[in-house]
């Protein structure tokens, strides 16, 4: 099992491009160390702006730092990043279109047993009705790296988001193509597709293993870029598959899921399954446990995917 | 003053042919933008994007005519576009956007100024450039609690080339701020958030001229000037009237606007 977390390849990642690029400022709110960036800020220290919990301000002050030529990276938890200064995101970061990178950390359910104030559920279904606004999440350490030098060479406004715990690699090296905006397939089949991202990346490839040995090939997708979404990646999965279970660990409402369906119904509708937190404050517990409550887990996904193959072949919903 | 005067002059214009606006607020706000614009910022409106320039964020950004009318005389866009204002397709719209040449953020939204005022303030610190900041604020806008993180930002990171100047003019869309939410004593607050305070006729341009000007800045602390103003200057039936935060003028008030600036120009 891997230990190392997805944040502290974050760190890693822009300590070397700030050596070389002296623009790059990491700003915290009280946050260096839920971040995993104080080696940033020790190394780096006139690169570093410490703004204390006030997340409206930190937002703000980065599209300042912005519109004069730097390029801030603001890491600060997700759930408070991206609601209590939805407005600055909005507003300072969007409309006036600054190259601002939002690092929402600990995103999701990752800060489990801490409730729902500390969730962030709601952060994509905001963001992708946010214009111009990139929305990133890596799927292991790998990613991560990749993930990070990408938005780093974007000129604009970007959203990464982040979990908390070390997760298990999907990858095995950094040796491969990366493109933001550009899903990847890691698995191909063709009697039904999963597209998910994130941490539940390596859920939906346990499922199709599991698929797999009862005789059924399912399509893994890895879609790290969820704004702009490659619809034409999804486009191909409905055509080839003709069914497709979406999995997110956010709300099903307006998220991800939402985001594919879009896709689907206006090109060419397949049975669709959205798999994530239902409409209520996400139960209280750690990130496995909490996922396998809502169905998330190999064996459930299976079950779900054989549905969904049913009723493909009853000729649809 | 009477360059002042001719940009009222152009805001009674732009406001009544839009029936858009927030005048009030426009008025009260116009001498401080004229002595930033003519006497007091380094800007070069041939070159707007210029690194060294000293910035300006309108953080009440509704009090837009005021902005437009000196930009436009300023030279940083023609002054015929100010006839599109606030018309469909118009860059010119009621609040500011980067769009528009010498305008820096787009605001609108109360309490975003300061912070990103701080922003750049730190980035000149950064980059060891000696440009400065200026961030126009409302006194209604003080009740946004982001102004207070900004301020407490900007003393932390000892700001001194960043100062913020609040249009004291004691309304608000709903009547007196001091009614609404009261804010005062104003000069202590920010006293006691590590500010060097000082308190003007707003209306007074060799005052303003001077708060604002360079040498009157304090070493490691960030500046704040209250400027002390009345809302709707210059029109006698709109100075202190709270209607006319967004009023439109009937054409008997647009003409009464017209005589009465008019008339003080003759005298200039």
């Amino acid at each position: 099992m891997n230990k190392i977390h997805n944040r502290q390849v974050v760190c890693e990642t822009l300590m070397k491009l700030a050596k070389e690029d002296r623009d790059i400022v990491v700003l915290c709110s009280d946050s260096r160390g839920s971040a995993s960036m104080k080696p940033f800020a020790e190394e780096y220290p006139e690169q570093f702006i410490e703004t204390g919990i006030a997340e409206q301000n930190i937002v703000g002050i980065a599209a300042g730092l912005a519109a004069s030529g730097k390029k801030p990276f603001v890491a600060s938890p997700a759930c408070f990043l991206t609601t209590r200064s939805a407005e600055q995101i909005k507003v300072d970061v969007s409309y006036s279109n600054t190259n601002v990178k939002l690092l929402g950390i600990s995103a999701g359910i990752s800060y489990g047993a801490l409730g729902m104030s500390h969730h962030s559920l709601q952060d994509i279904a905001f963001l992708r009705a946010v214009p111009g606004i990139l929305i990133v999440v890596p799927a292991d350490r790998f990613e991560t790296r990749l993930a990070t030098e990408a938005i780093a060479g974007y000129n604009g406004p970007v959203y990464m988001r982040l979990g908390r715990n070390p997760v298990e690699d999907v990858y095995s090296s950094h040796d491969y193509d990366f493109q933001l905006g550009r899903a990847i397939t890691l698995r191909n089949g063709n009697s039904v597709s999963i597209i998910t991202f994130g941490e539940t990346v390596k859920t939906a490839l346990d499922a199709a293993e599991l698929m797999s040995a009862r005789g059924i090939d399912c399509r893994v997708i890895n879609m790290h870029t969820i704004k702009p979404l490659d619809r034409d990646c999804i486009i191909k999965a409905a055509k080839e598959t003709g069914a497709i279970l979406t999995i997110e660990e956010h709300s099903v409402l307006g998220g991800f899921g939402a985001a594919v369906a879009e896709v689907v119904v206006q090109n060419h509708p397949v049975p669709m399954k959205i798999m994530g937190i239902p409409d209520e404050p996400a139960i209280p517990g750690k990130s496995k446990e909490v996922f396998a409550h809502y169905g998330i887990s190999p064996e459930n996904l299976c079950v779900e995917a054989e549905k969904l193959i049913n009723m493909k072949r009853n000729g649809g919903c | 003053m009477k360059k002042a005067a001719l940009i009222r002059r152009d805001i009674v214009d732009i406001v009544y042919r839009s029936s858009a606006g927030h005048i009030g607020g426009s008025l009260s706000e116009t001498d401080i933008l004229v002595a930033l614009y003519y006497e007091v910022m380094r800007i070069d409106p041939e070159n707007p994007g210029w690194a060294d320039r000293d910035r300006f964020i309108l953080s009440k950004g509704h009090s837009i005519d005021a902005y437009y009318c000196v930009l436009a005389d300023r030279g940083f866009f023609d002054r015929k576009e100010l006839l599109t204002y606030s018309q469909f397709g118009s860059k010119l719209i009621g609040h500011p956007n980067r769009q528009i040449p010498g305008v820096e953020m787009n605001t609108g939204a109360l309490g975003h100024g300061l912070s990103i005022g701080v922003g750049m303030a730190l980035a000149a610190k950064m980059d060891k450039k000696d440009y400065r900041v200026f961030v126009l604020m409302g006194d209604g806008e003080l009740a946004e609690g982001s102004v207070w993180e900004a301020a407490m930002a900007a003393s932390n990171y000892r700001l001194d080339n960043l100062v913020a100047i609040i249009d004291r003019n004691g309304l608000q869309i709903s009547g007196k701020t001091e009614e609404v939410m009261a804010i005062e004593p104003l000069g202590e607050k920010w006293k006691s958030f590590g500010w060097n305070v000082s308190v003007i006729d707003g209306h007074d341009f060799s005052s303003i001229c001077s708060a604002l000007s360079e040498d009157r800045k304090v070493r490691n602390m960030p500046s704040l000037v209250i400027a002390e103003t009345v809302k709707g200057k210059g029109i006698s039936f709109m100075e202190n009237e709270p209607k006319w935060h967004h009023g439109v003028m009937t054409p008997e008030e647009y003409k009464k606007a017209c005589e009465e600036l008019d008339r003080l120009l003759e005298v200039l």
